[in-house]
């Protein structure tokens, strides 16, 4: 029983490792796009439309439906990132059913690099949208002396992402596959389907403090500007 | 009692302390929430979404500081730098 996917290394070649980790992630990159691709190959505006397209466009309105909801005012910019960033972390989990595979947010590289891509993203944003000055004095808000604790607020919350997603990842494969060899009948089934539960809501907190954490760097703008759009 | 012996002790007995006292607060501070959920969402009922939401929210961030705790103990009984130090001296030895 191993601690990460890290561990299952299918080849080596010096210090070029081809684990578990990587396999798994390639093989969630190829099934979202080739089946999107699948998917929107002949997209129809009318009422008529195959049930695969109705269920994209209900995931994708939801999410632009949340990313409105916590206050960004153009959803569809922030729509590629964020959406993304749910959907890789949600296929990630549903496909546990998989027999043979383990999820790769379940090693801590994986989560450190969604957490940078969150931690790279959200100045970017914030000074796309306020400029590089405005972002910048956001962080001498309320007063100067606030900055360090900014600094460090901003950096510890990046590294409670990645944390928090592979804690939560780890622990589900961990707690199967001990109870796998203790009671290896009903009880690992109901425990299978608790980290489903726990690794979708997971994909949501995830994707909603993306959104909070982009949404707080682009904030002020709408109070400062009344007659802007 | 040589050192592998006081590791392995020292180990075991912290990784189940961190999870024992680590879960106690989350528990805590998870209840509540939920019980000041509840009472909000009887209150006012057409902020179910929002609520719900800000709740499953919360409840992430107060989980995270258990997940801090499960993860440490993993880590001292699973991935340990100690132990594995004391075993590649012994099998140097």
């Amino acid at each position: 029983m191993h601690l990460s996917p890290d561990e299952v290394v299918f080849w080596q070649h010096g210090f070029i490792k081809l684990n578990a980790t990587i396999v798994f992630t390639w093989g969630l990159m190829l099934v979202l796009a080739v089946g999107s691709k699948l998917v929107t190959r002949k997209l129809s505006k009318g009422l008529e439309r195959s049930r695969w397209q109705n269920l994209l466009e209900i995931i994708v309105t939801a999410i632009n439906g949340q990313i409105g909801e916590v206050g960004l005012r153009q959803p569809e910019k922030y729509l590629g990132f964020l959406g993304t960033l749910f959907l890789f972390v949600a296929t990630a989990s549903i496909f546990t059913i998989v027999p043979g595979y383990e999820p790769p947010t379940g090693s801590l590289s994986t989560t450190t690099a969604l957490a940078i891509c969150v931690f790279v993203a959200v100045p970017l944003f914030g000074i796309e949208d306020r400029g590089l000055g405005g972002y910048l004095s956001a962080y001498l808000k309320p007063t100067f002396i606030m900055l360090p604790f900014n600094i460090i607020s901003e950096l510890s919350r990046t590294l409670a992402l990645a944390v928090r997603l592979f804690g939560n990842m780890m622990s589900g494969t961990m707690i199967l596959a001990i109870l796998l060899t203790i009671t290896p009948f009903i009880f690992p089934i109901a425990m299978s389907a608790l980290g489903l539960l726990t690794g979708m809501v997971q994909a949501y907190i995830f994707f909603i403090l993306a959104t909070v954490y982009i949404a707080a760097a682009t904030r002020t703008r709408k109070t400062t500007a009344g007659s802007e759009d | 009692m040589d050192s592998m012996t006081l590791i392995a002790i020292a180990s075991i007995v912290t990784a189940g302390l961190t999870i024992a006292l680590g879960s106690i607060g989350p528990a805590l501070g998870e209840g509540r929430a939920v019980a000041t959920a509840l009472s909000s969402l009887a209150q006012q009922p057409d902020a179910a979404a929002t609520i719900t939401r800000t709740l499953f929210v919360g409840l992430a961030m107060i989980e995270s500081i258990a997940i801090y705790c499960f993860v440490v103990s993993m880590i001292l009984i699973f991935a340990n730098p100690f132990w594995n130090h004391a075993i590649a001296q012994a099998v140097g030895k």
